[in-house]
């Protein structure tokens, strides 16, 4: 029979001879979260106390124009039209270089997650071509395809394919097998499996490497566009830095700054819209 | 509709998992499939279920299976394996997909199922949404749906804890009840052996041999009586007496793996 008084625990203290201490909270910390508009206030912090450098004289608006001369070449180059004639040809560049490599990498990574024949061959060859900086490549490609967009293009498109691809593939091996084998155990079909397993359980993987091809197309169309463009955003970069004009170099660094947040944005939308049920 | 183990025998590269394991599952049969740990018990399931090509010998079906029966041999799976994007509804209709079923057909199946499993009121949850006994109802749910003539469960209450087990258990007692489905029970958990089978498999360690075929010498309607339950506890122990030694050799031959 078990004992259920209380003596064994009395005696304890008694023996113990002390007054009860709480026990010392142990567990804190380890667990960051981010507030909710700290980042944006130490952001308008910043860029506040940048202006009233500038504007105090301390540092020379050649090297590093104020916030304020920043916005204002900004709306200059948008009231001239400039600024939508120069972002609009990044913009196609990107989105021509983007989806082309993004396809192609959708293509490829399945049939390397998919096929064994595609597998052995495959990673050998993106293993060998991925480490490659793509920029590097671009006369050879002007040389390849002309002086036009092609090889800006292509550039771009050889820079998004293989991080998709290889975002694609892993995707694919991270598919719980379990699902798979549930799937062949009711004979589903090969092509339903990919469409209606395969498909949404790499989608997490495939997301996540979209975020990070956004990141390579805009750095390949900067690049590309200071080796040889007349028009573009990275042209418009390095031809103020030629001209000694920072207000427009900035406001071209900003410009390309908002653009790569928008893209993220863009992004996690998607995410927020396809990956509810994570 | 029969299942037929006929010699079974399977390698993993050099790992001799199963021997010659053979015995047949009559229609409407529950067998239950019980060893040591590693003794192939699921590797059999998986070979019975067609998702595992055998080393050699074969696993066979013998008669016709319903003719309303969308795929005869069905799994229910230990880790559920749900589809985490699809609400309820969706992960039972999934299989539903790609038969000869119309929309409508296939909702009424579907309603069904749900009914059974009593999830009616969950159908557009998602997994995450769900505990594990729900989960494994969906699961349950799933299978039922294509109206198998042989449920192929492999540990489906491992996950669980006791008190669901417990009521998933009056469950698959209730839907095994009326003996038009069949079906194979790998379990360590020899209670959930003895409550639910007809028979029982008792595999030796690696490589799994067919040991002994124990016969449960009660209708699973009287084992819901008070006074059977020592006899089922008996069989228990005589169960457990039978793979103890090689329990305990498994559990050291895993330890020093």
């Amino acid at each position: 029979m078990l004992d259920r008084g209380q003596a064994p625990l009395d005696r304890q203290e008694a023996d113990a001879g002390g007054e009860p201490r709480p026990v010392a909270f142990r567990g804190g910390g380890f667990s960051p979260r981010g507030g909710r508009y700290s980042g944006w206030i130490a952001l308008l912090l910043a860029i506040g106390i940048w202006q009233l450098a500038g504007g105090a004289g301390l540092v020379n608006p050649l090297f590093l124009p104020t916030p304020v001369a920043i916005a204002r070449a900004i709306y200059q180059l948008a009231i001239s039209g400039a600024l939508w004639h120069h972002v609009s040809y990044s913009i196609m560049r990107i989105g021509a270089g983007w989806i082309l490599g993004t396809v192609a990498g959708i293509v490829v990574g399945f049939a390397i997650g998919l096929s064994t024949l595609a597998r052995s061959v495959g990673i050998t060859f993106i293993s060998a071509l991925f480490p490659i900086p793509k920029i590097a490549l671009l006369p050879l490609l002007i040389l390849w395809l002309g002086i036009g967009e092609e090889p800006k293009i292509a550039t771009i498109a050889l820079g998004v394919f293989f991080s998709t691809a290889i975002s694609v593939y892993s995707g694919v091996d991270a598919v719980q097998r379990n699902l798979i084998r549930m799937a062949q155990s009711f004979n589903v079909p090969f092509h339903a499996i990919v469409r209606r397993v395969i498909w949404p359980g790499a989608l997490p993987s495939i997301l996540a490497g979209f975020r990070i091809t956004a990141s390579i197309a805009l750095l390949l169309v900067v690049s590309a566009e200071m080796i040889g463009a007349e028009f573009g955003i990275g042209a418009f970069v390095l031809q103020a830095g030629n001209l000694m004009q920072t207000d427009q170099l900035l406001a071209g660094v900003v410009i390309l700054s908002l653009f790569g947040l928008a893209v993220g944005k863009l992004i996690s939308v998607l995410e927020a819209r396809l990956l509810h049920w994570r | 509709m029969d299942l037929i183990a006929d010699q079974i025998t399977h390698r993993f590269g050099s790992l001799e998992v199963l021997d010659r394991v053979s015995f047949t599952v009559a229609s409407g049969e529950v067998v239950a499939i019980v060893g040591p740990s590693g003794c192939g018990k699921s590797t059999l399931l998986s070979i019975l279920g067609g998702l595992l090509r055998p080393s050699a010998g074969l696993a066979k079906w013998r008669g016709a299976p319903p003719s309303d029966s969308l795929n005869p041999l069905t799994f229910v799976f230990q880790d559920f394996a749900l589809l985490p994007w699809c609400t309820v509804e969706q992960n039972v209709d999934f299989p539903l997909l790609h038969t000869a079923l119309g929309a409508s057909e296939r909702r009424a199946v579907v309603d069904d199922a749900l009914r059974r499993a009593s999830l009616s009121d969950f159908r557009g949850t998602y997994p995450k949404q769900l505990s594990g006994g729900m989960r494994q109802r969906v699961g349950i749910a799933r299978a039922l749906a294509v109206r198998p003539a042989i449920l192929l469960m492999d540990e489906p209450l491992s996950a669980l804890d006791s008190q669901t087990r417990e009521l998933l258990m009056e469950d698959f007692i209730r839907l095994l009840a009326d003996g038009s489905m069949g079906a194979v029970y790998v379990t360590h958990n020899l209670e959930e052996a003895v409550r639910l089978a007809d028979r029982i498999v008792v595999l030796s360690r690696r490589p799994g041999k067919v040991r002994e075929v124990v016969s449960i010498p009660l209708s699973r309607a009287e084992r819901g009586n008070i006074d059977a339950r020592g006899k089922l506890l008996s069989l228990q122990n005589e169960l457990w007496s039978l793979i103890r030694e090689e329990a305990i050799d498994a559990e050291r031959e895993v330890q020093h793996a």
